[in-house]
C-alpha cells in the first residue's frame, strides 16, 4: 500500500448528508494554536524592540526587561512546536505540476475564480508558500535569534557577527509578520477554513471549491476501508 | 540655600566644603536612545574631555582602584593569567581596565610595553545610544558625557552590538548594562573624573575639550621633540570625535595598543538595521495590514449552494460503488 498523494491519512468523510470532512486531529490543531499564539507573542514583544513607537507593547508583558527575557524563551518553544507542525505536514506541501499553473493564474486566485484554476490537493501553492516561507524563516529567526541571546549567548559569537546575526533577525522578522499576515488574511477571506483550525473540518462545498484533487483522495479512499 | 556647582575644569580641585545643587540636569540632554525629537537644551554646557597620554602611563592601575571605590562596584577576585591585567577583560563591575601589550618596533628593534587605559570613550556620535531599542536607557547630555540609565535599561544587550568600541558589558545579576560615567555624578557637582583625580603621573587629565585639545597637542610636541616621529591624537573622526581621547606615541598604528580600532565607526550593518530597516519594515507591515484589512472587508471568496451539492454527490457516487 503506497501513501496517500494528496491528503493525509488521518482525513476522513465525517458525515455524508451533509458533507463534512475531518482535515485536522485535535493534536494538530492545538500544536497549531501554540505556534500561533507563540507567533503573537513573539511579534508584540519583538516589534517593542523594533521600533520606539511601538515600545508600548512593552506594557503588556509588565516592563521591558520581561519582554526582553520572555522573547528568546518563547522563541524556543515556537521553534518547537512548530517543528513538530512541520513533521506533519511537509510531505503534502511538496510542490506538485499544478502548483505551476495556480501561481501563473494569481489573479483569478485574488478575485476567487476557483473554476479556472487546476485542482488542489490538501494545499494550494498559496498555502505551501506560507508553510514553507515560515520554515525557512523560523529557522533563519532561531538561529539569529540565539546569536544575540544576550542572557544565555552573549559570548557565541563575535560583535560584527552579531552585528549581521541583529540585521538578519530583524529582516526576517518583518518577513515572518508579513507571511502571518496573508495567512490570516486568507483564512478568513476564503469563507469556511477557520473551521479547519477550530472544529477540525470542514464543509464538503469548501473541499470541493479549494481543494477537489484532496477531496476525491479522501472520499475515495473512505470506500474501501470499514466505515469508522 | 545651597549654590549650583560650577562646571568643572579640571580634576584636580578638592571638592569644596558647602553643599552645591547639581548642575548636570535631565534638560541638558541632548540624545536619548529610542526617542525621536528630543527637545534640545535651552543652554549649552562647556564640551568636556579626559585625555589619557598613554606614554605618561606607569601602569599602576589607581584609576582602576579610584573607579571601583567611587562606583562602588565589586570585580571578583581575579587569577593570574600571565598577564598583568587584572581583571582580564571589562566587567559589568570593572568601567575600566589597563589594557598592557608588548610591542617590537621594527624600525628600533627594541620592545615596547604599551598600556592604554581601555573604558568608554563617550564618543560624540554613540552607537550604544543608537543601538538602544529602551527608551530613556542611553542618554548624552551637552557637555559630551554618555550615560546608562540603569532604571530604562531591559538588559537586551543592543548597545553592546552597536558600540564600535566593545565596551558596554551587562551583569548576570540585574540584566543592566554597565560602562564608564565618565564619572557624570561628580561632573554634577563640579568635580572631574575619579580616575583623572588619582593618577600619579598625570597621564589622565580632565577639563574642557578645548583646554584638553590644546594639552594633547603639546604633549605631541613634546613627544615629537624626543624622537616619537608618529606622535598623534587620537581622537576619531569616523564617531565625530570622542570625550575620552588619547595621546599616542604611535598614533599611526592605533592598533598595537591592545587593539585600539583603527577608524572605528557605527557599523553600517547598525546604521541599516536602525535606519532603512525599522522604516521600510514598519511601512511594509503596515500598508500589508491595512490591505488585508480593506480586501477582507469588501471581498470575500465563499462556497456556493452548488458546490456544496456537488461534494455531495462526489461523496455518494463514491460511497456507492
Amino acid at each position: 500500500m503506497h501513501k496517500p498523494l494528496y491528503s493525509d491519512p488521518a482525513d476522513h468523510i465525517e458525515s455524508t448528508d451533509p458533507v463534512r470532512v475531518s482535515r485536522y486531529r485535535g493534536i494538530t490543531r492545538l500544536n497549531h494554536w501554540v505556534t500561533a499564539l507563540s507567533l503573537i507573542v513573539l511579534a508584540l514583544s519583538g516589534l517593542a524592540f523594533f521600533s520606539p513607537h511601538l515600545y508600548f507593547l512593552t506594557g503588556l508583558f509588565g516592563s521591558g526587561q520581561i519582554a526582553r527575557w520572555l522573547h528568546p524563551i518563547i522563541g524556543v518553544v515556537l521553534f518547537f512546536s512548530f517543528l513538530l507542525l512541520f513533521l506533519q505536514m511537509w510531505r503534502l506541501n511538496l510542490p506538485k505540476p499544478e502548483d505551476t499553473t495556480w501561481v501563473s493564474r494569481i489573479g483569478d486566485v485574488a478575485t476567487g475564480h476557483e473554476e479556472r484554476l487546476p485542482e488542489m490537493g490538501k494545499y494550494n501553492a498559496g498555502q505551501k508558500f506560507i508553510f514553507w516561507a515560515m520554515s525557512v524563516l523560523i529557522v533563519v529567526l532561531i538561529v539569529s535569534g540565539i546569536m544575540m541571546w544576550q542572557q544565555y549567548f552573549a559570548g557565541l559569537v563575535s560583535i560584527p557577527v552579531r552585528r549581521v546575526a541583529t540585521l538578519v533577525h530583524a529582516l526576517a522578522a518583518v518577513a515572518i509578520i508579513l507571511v502571518f499576515i496573508l495567512h490570516v488574511f486568507a483564512a478568513f477571506w476564503v469563507r469556511g477554513t477557520l473551521r479547519a483550525m477550530t472544529r477540525g473540518d470542514v464543509t464538503g462545498g469548501w473541499a470541493w471549491r479549494h481543494h477537489r484533487k484532496w477531496l476525491r483522495e479522501v472520499a475515495g479512499r473512505s470506500s474501501k476501508g470499514p466505515a469508522e | 540655600m545651597s549654590d549650583t556647582a560650577p562646571q568643572p575644569t579640571t580634576a584636580a580641585a578638592n571638592p569644596p566644603v558647602q553643599p552645591l545643587e547639581s548642575n548636570l540636569l535631565p534638560s541638558d540632554v541632548v540624545r536619548i536612545s529610542a526617542t525621536p525629537d528630543v527637545p534640545q537644551p535651552t543652554r549649552q554646557l562647556t564640551k568636556v574631555a579626559k585625555l589619557i597620554d598613554v606614554s605618561k602611563c606607569i601602569g599602576c592601575k589607581a584609576c582602576q582602584s579610584a573607579c571601583v571605590e567611587w562606583n562602588d562596584t565589586h570585580p571578583e577576585i581575579g587569577e593570574n593569567i600571565g598577564s598583568y591585567e587584572n581583571p582580564h577583560d571589562l566587567t559589568p563591575d570593572m568601567f575600566t581596565l589597563m589594557r598592557f601589550s608588548e610591542w617590537e618596533n621594527p624600525a628600533t628593534n627594541e620592545l615596547e610595553w604599551l598600556i592604554r587605559k581601555d573604558g568608554c570613550m563617550h564618543c560624540e556620535d554613540p552607537g550604544c545610544l543608537k543601538a538602544c531599542p529602551a527608551p530613556g536607557a542611553i542618554v548624552q547630555y551637552s557637555n559630551g558625557i554618555v550615560d546608562f540609565i540603569h532604571d530604562n535599561c531591559i538588559g537586551c544587550g543592543y548597545c553592546v552590538t552597536g558600540c564600535p568600541f566593545d565596551i558596554p558589558r551587562i551583569s548576570k545579576v540585574d540584566h543592566k548594562s554597565y560602562k564608564c560615567t565618565l564619572c557624570s555624578d561628580r561632573v554634577a557637582v563640579g568635580q572631574g573624573p575619579a580616575c583623572a583625580k588619582a593618577c600619579p603621573t598625570k597621564a589622565i587629565t580632565f577639563g574642557t575639550k578645548d583646554d584638553m585639545t590644546a594639552l594633547a597637542n603639546e604633549r605631541v610636541e613634546d613627544l615629537k621633540s624626543r624622537g616619537y616621529e608618529n606622535a598623534g591624537i587620537y581622537d576619531p573622526e569616523g564617531v565625530g570625535g570622542t570625550h575620552v581621547f588619547y595621546v599616542l606615541h604611535h598614533a599611526d598604528k592605533p592598533s598595537i595598543y591592545s587593539n585600539l580600532a583603527e577608524n572605528p565607526r557605527i557599523s553600517p550593518i547598525v546604521e541599516g538595521w536602525k535606519g532603512v530597516t525599522k522604516t521600510a519594515g514598519m511601512a511594509a507591515m503596515g500598508v500589508a495590514a491595512a490591505g488585508a484589512v480593506l480586501m477582507g472587508l469588501f471581498t470575500r471568496n465563499k462556497v456556493e449552494p452548488e458546490e456544496e451539492e456537488a461534494a455531495e454527490r462526489l461523496v455518494q457516487d463514491r460511497e456507492g460503488i
